[in-house]
């Protein structure tokens, strides 16, 4: 029993403080990638310091829904780690709680608030931004539907901790053409979910021209760091589910024992940084698709992804 | 036959094989770039060949290693060569290819097209014998039929060309696993077939460059005589 307490609560702590280590790494390689000198690895650490200690300012006419909004962003990736295999490859407590679309939904969540809370200001790029999030999103759902439809139809399950074992069950299903479909189209949809370069700009300063960054323009002080923390532990909890569950779903803490979720954290750095490695040449050799455009992107991974399906069918 | 590891590794390797080509069938059918199409194919015909060796050492039929080898110099070296040849950079600068439908709807006639080829195919299945039946002749069928549609919806002489290519190269992937001891001579046969197609064609397609200005052939809809008297109603686009 204490052992289990001390592995959630590891698991939990090392996505809460990785996190922006992760956010640091890529952004301190691209400008590598790009010839920059760059920020340190710990900028994000110090962003979140310098924010957590400045005033908030809150509009007059602004509603509950602001005010709330950054607790629902930062609290909705801790609790979608609680559902995934980040350092364990046994259940932990809530692992039965929901599957992998449950948890996609407990994310979802997150990102309804930040859309409610980006039209809940006056600012004209809020809503604007918040108008774009929901066109990705709603485009990403079918494709994020199928990918999971098809995992369980490949691995029988859609439960994050079965379906990884059956992966290490199996090595000789891994170049299975489902397996490869698979891994492409749900890499496509981390880009979108996440807002990273063929579908938004991340590191954009220009309005007109944003659509995740935007949501968060009208939030200063502690509700900023909140929600740039919030977008930070997204990302790792979406790649921790990409890798540990389906890319590479080896070097997890096997036995009970608290010695090895230790070692499994260096491990799961290392898979995590060789994922940020792939998110880098993917951001610096691709332009940012026009807004239009980002349908046929996602129409390609759903298309990816049924074809994923189909080969299935095909090869059975 | 080899040991059963060895055989499943194999198998392994060629679903794989399958898996992309299908991919890269689809790909032929969103992309909008006439050097994107090329590359696409080039793709597509390795992955061709790939399944040709793997399919030719599983069985051990030289036959197939050798169709292998013929698809490896033909489609990525001696047809891009060609095509290069033939015709101006200008065609390969095109960025935007014109098609009859938009590419969400396209790519999703094109899914269904496949599931289709995956039911048209059950039969021809059911009368192969258990040992030889492989995911190569639905996705090979799909390929015919990906790149038939491909033929249709383009707009542009060259992405229709690879269109014919392509459906060439699916019934290449699906004959590979039916027959393994075709006679060389029809492969051979097949493959120079396919360069004369590709040559004609490109001859075609700068003719029709030098007389219009660019090779959208979707938009001649209309005759024109000869020597048009001054507005006599044949409609030219410019």
């Amino acid at each position: 029993m204490p052992y289990r307490i001390l592995a959630n609560l590891l698991q939990v702590l090392a996505v809460l403080l990785l996190s922006p280590l992760a956010a640091g790494v890529l952004n301190r390689l691209k400008e590598i990638v790009q010839s920059k000198r760059g920020p340190s690895i710990f900028q994000p650490y110090r962003d979140l310091w310098k924010l957590f200690h400045k005033d908030q300012v809150l509009s007059e006419r602004s509603s509950w829904v602001f005010r709330a909004t950054p607790y629902v962003v930062f609290i909705t990736p801790i609790f979608v780690t609680l559902l995934i295999p980040v350092l364990t490859a046994h259940p932990l407590f809530l692992a039965f709680m929901a599957d992998m679309v449950g948890a996609g939904f407990v994310l979802a969540l997150g990102g309804f608030f930040a859309a409610l809370g980006a039209v809940d200001t006056a600012n004209p790029y809020g809503p604007m931004g918040a108008s774009r999030t929901r066109m990705v999103g709603f485009l990403a759902e079918p494709v994020f539907v199928i990918v999971f439809f098809t995992v369980s139809f490949v691995a029988g399950s859609t439960i994050p901790y079965i379906v990884q074992k059956h992966w290490i069950a199996s090595p000789a299903s891994f170049l299975e053409p489902s397996h490869v479909l698979l891994l492409a189209a749900f890499f496509m949809l981390i880009l979108a979910e996440t807002g990273r370069i063929p579908v938004d700009s991340a590191s954009g300063h220009f309005e007109l021209a944003m659509i995740e960054e935007s949501k968060s323009l009208e939030y200063s002080g502690s509700g900023a760091a909140l929600m740039k923390w919030g977008g930070y532990m997204k990302l790792l909890v979406l790649m921790c589910v990409y890798l540990n569950v389906l890319v590479t779903p080896w070097g997890l803490a096997t036995e009970q024992r608290l010695a090895q979720v230790l070692v499994a954290i260096p491990l799961v750095a290392a898979k995590v940084l060789l994922f940020l490695l792939a998110l880098v040449v993917v951001e610096s050799s691709l332009a940012k698709l026009r807004l239009f455009r980002i349908s046929e992107f996602l129409g390609a991974a759903f298309i990816t992804c049924v074809a994923a399906m189909v080969s299935r069918l095909f090869t059975a | 036959m080899t040991d059963p590891p060895f055989t499943a590794a194999l198998d392994a390797l060629n679903a794989l094989a399958c898996g992309l080509f299908l991919l890269a069938a689809f790909a032929i059918v969103a992309t909008r770039q006439t050097r994107g199409c090329l590359l696409l194919f080039i793709g597509q015909s390795l992955l061709l060949a790939a399944s040709a060796f793997v399919l030719g050492v599983k069985y051990q039929s030289l036959h197939l290693v050798a169709v292998g080898a013929v698809n490896l110099v033909s489609k990525p070296i001696v047809i891009p060569w060609i095509l290069r040849r033939t015709l101006s950079a200008e065609v390969y600068a095109r960025r935007e290819i014109d098609q009859v439908l938009n590419i969400p709807i396209s790519l999703l006639i094109a899914l269904i097209l496949a599931v289709l080829a995956y039911f048209l195919t059950l039969p021809m299945l059911s009368a192969v014998a258990p040992q030889f039946r492989s995911a190569n002749v639905p996705i090979g069928f799909a390929g015919l039929l990906l790149g038939a549609y491909t033929l249709t919806v383009r707009r542009e002489a060259v992405p229709m060309l690879i269109g014919i290519l392509a459906m060439e190269n699916g019934a290449f992937f699906a004959g590979i696993a039916l027959s393994r001891d075709l006679p060389f001579i029809v492969e051979l046969a097949i493959a120079s077939d396919g360069l004369v197609l590709v040559f004609v064609t490109g001859v075609l397609v700068r003719a029709i460059q030098r007389h219009i200005g660019s090779t959208r052939v979707g938009e001649l809809v209309s005759l024109r005589e000869e020597s048009p008297a001054p507005g006599a109603g044949a409609e030219e686009t410019p």
